[in-house]
């Protein structure tokens, strides 16, 4: 099922959670929400299942208006953080709940449900837990359980919130993999929240980064990674290095920074920031150079080091060691940016969402 | 990783566990003494007075018709209560944890009001309000209605007093349950009905068996606030303890404890519930 969101706000008491929300995600897509908390991700999610209600704005899926649906009638698949398992009743009781509250009418048969569960539970890899309760089971497993209770009722769209928020990393990469082969064999829209960059980027199609209420960017990884369409996007993205320079002609100067490697901008003349990732950025010994050595460490293959000017700037380097010039600390360097985005000043930080982005900031 | 202890093991002959002092030895003794002297003493003091002149007497007090309309008037209430009472709590546990709505807080604050109001005032209160002289006197009159000093009167002032036993049970364990999994079951097309049947009901049902035993036992030994509005008419509007405190002052002392050892009973058997249900609810 294709969904359409426009124009869509939320307020709580005094808090704007949606600021007017525009997106569009295509039958059979896998979509992450990416953003910080607060960034209303979680809240768009809860409009699309029908628990929370938009003071504005559409919704529909499959040309069909959703707001004049209540949940229970949109048929989705929700699957909670901490997975709202029911802790009463067993693995195959909480599955068979979806088929089990059917109206008389549509109910099927109780062989036909128990042959639903015992198929949904062999496709999950489940099958040993039918009788255990939701208390016996690891939390991949509790996971696990509510996407098949969430499954079992074969939704139109299948929506989960931090999905693998409350696991450890191990067994976080082993569910996304397999999330992934559940959603390929399924093919139905899923949409799924997430403050995890790498989860976001390795598990879905397409990429929506949420910030304060807004949709910042819309794209692929590699997109998001190299042409942040704001300074928002930027810092989320692990751009932490804020540096202010001067722009002319497309090309960014500053002092002691040696920026030859970024390409020209069609950006006006002025002032600006760039926004570059510590491990973009080289320190290249120069006795003419303003930046000092402030702090230096190793981990081996990485030196870490901190360079600060004058007037208090400091800036995070994170280089390979093998191949870096010889540094002390108190050494004069300058530092050569690999790569970086550059706004404008006059431009504000949470400024209009999806910009054509290769033309704006090209690398 | 291994602590080191603080004392060498073989300091005591149970590590971690230190000799019981003198101290500790007294303040145990001073305990089971106050519980024996202030709860277990008068309590089967009762039961050997009740038998103090053998069975036949004791059989007699109870199947005297007056207790017996005392101990059935007593029942009739609890039973009318409780439910009354249960669904009421659950109401309003139901509609404080899982909704937001104006005045949420000052619902929370009124389900308490009865804890802290003695029980006589609210009964002074009622007495005021549907007495013959009260508020609505004139009106109830016209309709016909006895409140006060009958069955109605009781059964409302019983109701006040234990309105906040099934709510205050059940209210913190909905609240800690959150609203997932309702919503869940929402998602998955349950009705109201089926969410609260098949999901919240029974999440609570420990702590709501639990307020229930505490609502009975508190309905059957009701004394203060009905006292001011049953008028104590014998075989009639007299419940269990204000008959005890008849029998009492017409000085037939074994009647008066053999219909107080059936009030104790019920609150032993109260106890053993409450008790169970505890260790049920883990």
């Amino acid at each position: 099922m294709s969904i359409t969101i426009s124009g869509m706000t939320k307020r709580f008491d005094r808090t704007e959670v949606l600021q007017g929300i525009d997106l569009d995600v295509a039958d059979g897509e896998l979509v992450a929400l990416l953003g910080p908390s607060g960034s209303g991700k979680t809240t768009l999610l809860k409009i699309i299942a029908g628990l929370e209600w938009p003071d504005s704005g559409r919704l529909q899926v499959a040309g069909q208006d959703w707001l004049q649906l209540a949940a229970r009638d949109r048929r989705i698949g929700f699957v909670f953080q901490h997975y709202a398992l029911f802790p009463h009743m067993s693995v195959r009781d909480n599955i068979a709940f979806g088929l089990e509250v059917m109206p008389r009418g549509q109910r099927p048969s109780r062989a036909q449900i128990a042959a639903k569960v015992d198929e949904l539970m062999a496709f999950l890899q489940i099958d040993q837990l039918a009788d255990r309760y939701p208390a016996q089971l690891s939390g991949g497993q509790r996971q696990r359980v509510a996407l098949g209770r969430a499954l079992a009722i074969q939704p139109r769209v299948l929506l989960l919130d931090e999905p693998f928020g409350a696991l450890d990393a191990a067994i976080r990469r082993d569910l996304r993999r397999w999330l992934r082969g559940v959603h390929e064999a399924t093919g139905s829209t899923t949409i799924f929240v997430t403050h995890d960059q790498e989860e976001a980027f390795e598990l879905a199609d397409r990429v929506v980064v949420m910030g304060a209420g807004r949709i910042e960017q819309i794209g692929h990884a590699d997109d998001i990674h190299d042409h942040p369409a704001s300074p928002f996007v930027a810092r989320f993205m692990g751009a932490t290095v804020e540096l202010p320079v001067t722009l002319a002609a497309g090309r960014a100067t500053g002092p002691g920074l040696d920026l030859s490697a970024l390409p020209r901008r069609a950006l006006p003349d002025g002032p600006a920031r760039i926004f570059a990732r510590p491990a973009d950025i080289r320190a290249v010994p120069d006795p003419a150079a303003c930046w000092t050595v402030s702090s230096l460490g190793s981990t081996g293959a990485e030196l870490h080091l901190t360079a600060t000017k004058p007037d208090g700037t400091e800036v995070e380097v994170q280089m390979p060691r093998r191949g870096a010039p010889a540094l002390s600390r108190g050494a004069p360097v300058a530092l050569r940016i690999e790569a970086a985005a550059v706004f404008p000043d006059s431009r504000r930080d949470h400024a209009a969402p999806v910009l054509p982005l290769r033309k704006e900031i090209a690398r | 990783m291994s602590v080191q202890p603080l004392i060498a093991p073989d300091a005591t002959p149970h590590p971690g566990r230190p000799a019981r002092t003198g101290g500790a030895r007294l303040l145990v003794g001073l305990a089971v003494v106050l519980t024996l002297l202030i709860v277990v003493a008068p309590l089967a003091y009762i039961f050997v007075r009740a038998f103090s002149e053998g069975w036949q007497v004791y059989a007699a007090n109870i199947m005297d018709p007056d207790t017996l309309h005392a101990i059935w008037l007593t029942s009739l209430i609890a039973v009318i209560v409780v439910p009354l009472n249960i669904g009421f709590g659950i109401a309003a546990a139901w509609a404080i944890a899982k909704h937001r709505f104006p005045g949420r807080g000052a619902l929370v604050t009124m389900i308490e009001i009865p804890f802290s109001i003695s029980p006589i005032i609210a009964g002074i209160c009622y007495l005021l309000l549907y007495g013959r002289q009260g508020l609505l006197g004139p009106w109830l009159r016209e309709m016909d209605l006895q409140v006060v000093f009958a069955l109605p009167g009781i059964v409302l002032v019983t109701m006040f007093v234990t309105a906040p036993f099934v709510a205050r049970e059940v209210l913190p364990l909905m609240q800690a349950q959150g609203t997932d999994q309702e919503q869940a079951a929402v998602t998955l097309g349950a009705s109201g009905w089926q969410v609260f049947r098949r999901v919240t009901l029974p999440n609570i049902k420990w702590a709501l068996l639990y307020g229930a035993v505490l609502c009975t036992a508190r309905a059957v030994g009701e004394f203060g606030g009905v006292s001011v509005v049953s008028g104590s008419v014998r075989g009639q509007t007299n419940t269990l303890p204000l008959h005890v405190e008849l029998l009492f002052n017409d000085l037939n002392t074994v009647g008066a404890f053999a219909a107080a050892s059936t009030l104790t009973l019920i609150a032993l058997v109260a106890l053993a519930l409450k008790t169970a249900l505890e260790a049920r609810r883990g």
